[in-house]
């Protein structure tokens, strides 16, 4: 008779190795699809499937995507790597029916300028600023105390040594 | 005062630029194809596959061109608007089948009201879909007289879109 710990260790084991053997064939079910007799042609297809959107599932790229678009795409993909395609054919060949959109990697243009320089522009406005407030803290530093203030100063500083005292 | 002036200024700022973003639909990507000529197909018709449906048909008039499918369920609602529209006679319709077969695509038709397409090209694999940058049916091509591409609309056609965008822009190409 098992106990119902081993009963319970036993299921948990089972289900684990099921959800892990499900996630690796689904996922191998979207590459296998394809076979390339050159390793070359291979790492092209890989790269350019992955750096090329599906637009139905717009977060998702060629590569991820089982939607029939991105299967159809591939397929085109897979054909035009076949017949040696240079990388700005396929690129052309995607953003004329599709646009920059497509690109995970977009082109520089006037259109994107604030997309690739805006980062570099925000990091420049903070630095200005922190510039600004260290300088600001290190004048507030040399500034010099009210009489009140150093009255204040003072009584501290008698009381600390007083209370060391006794 | 500044202390808090900037704070809330930067605030609004992000606030109005986050908000514009909520309102703009992700889903409706700018298409390429616009002002240029319309792809090349050459299609098998779906009611006659002797007779072929070439990008040259679109000379000479303003088409509108609306690609559809009988698996699309958006389709479904929009068909009723294009019957409609199909009677007014202002503007030639075609169709694009993309990715269906042939048996489904006329029962379809049957069953949802009627063809109101003059013609209707059957892409049964989605290559020229594919080539009209076809990624969310139903989409609605305007084109003018010269066959070039000036509208695409994305997803079923309503009133108010035709009414607001389409018909103002078929009434001028017409003039053109």
């Amino acid at each position: 008779m098992y106990s119902s710990r081993t009963l319970v260790k036993l299921v948990l084991t089972l289900a684990l190795t099921l959800t892990l053997l499900t996630s690796m064939s689904l996922s191998q079910a979207t590459i296998v699809a394809f076979d390339f007799n050159d390793p070359q042609k291979e790492a092209r297809f890989k790269k350019f499937s992955e750096e090329l959107r599906c637009l139905v599932c717009q977060n998702q790229s060629l590569a991820d995507s089982n939607a029939e678009l991105a299967m159809d795409l591939r397929r085109e993909l897979y054909k035009m790597i076949q017949n040696e395609a240079t990388d700005d054919d396929i690129v052309e060949f995607m953003v004329n029916r599709y646009g920059d959109f497509v690109l995970y990697r977009p082109p520089v243009k006037s259109t994107t300028w604030l997309l690739w320089f805006g980062p570099f522009v925000l990091v420049f406005i903070g630095l200005i600023i922190l510039f600004k407030v260290i300088r600001a803290v290190n004048k507030g530093g040399n500034a010099e105390l009210s009489t009140e203030e150093q009255q204040r100063l003072h009584n501290m500083l008698k009381n600390k040594n007083e209370d060391n005292l006794s | 005062m500044s202390r808090f002036l900037i704070p809330l200024a930067i605030f609004i700022i992000l606030a109005i630029f986050l908000g514009i973003g909520l309102t703009r639909d992700p889903k409706l990507v700018p298409s390429p194809l616009i002002d240029k000529p319309s792809p090349a197909f050459d299609l098998p018709r779906l009611y006659d596959p002797e007779v072929q449906f070439k990008h040259t048909d679109f000379q000479g008039k303003v088409s509108l061109f609306n690609v559809w499918a009988s698996w699309c369920a958006a389709c479904r609602s929009e068909h009723p608007f294009l019957m409609n529209l199909a009677q007014e006679k202002t503007v030639e319709i075609y169709g694009l089948n993309y990715k269906d077969e042939r048996a489904d695509a006329k029962r379809w038709l049957v069953q949802y009201g009627g063809n109101p397409y003059s013609a209707i090209a059957y892409d049964h694999d989605g290559r020229a879909g594919m080539d009209w940058g076809v990624y969310g049916v139903p989409e609605t091509f305007i084109i003018d007289k010269k066959g070039i591409i000036r509208y695409k609309h994305v997803g079923p056609l309503h009133p108010e879109v035709w009414q607001k965008e389409l018909l103002p822009l078929i009434e001028k190409l017409k003039a053109e």
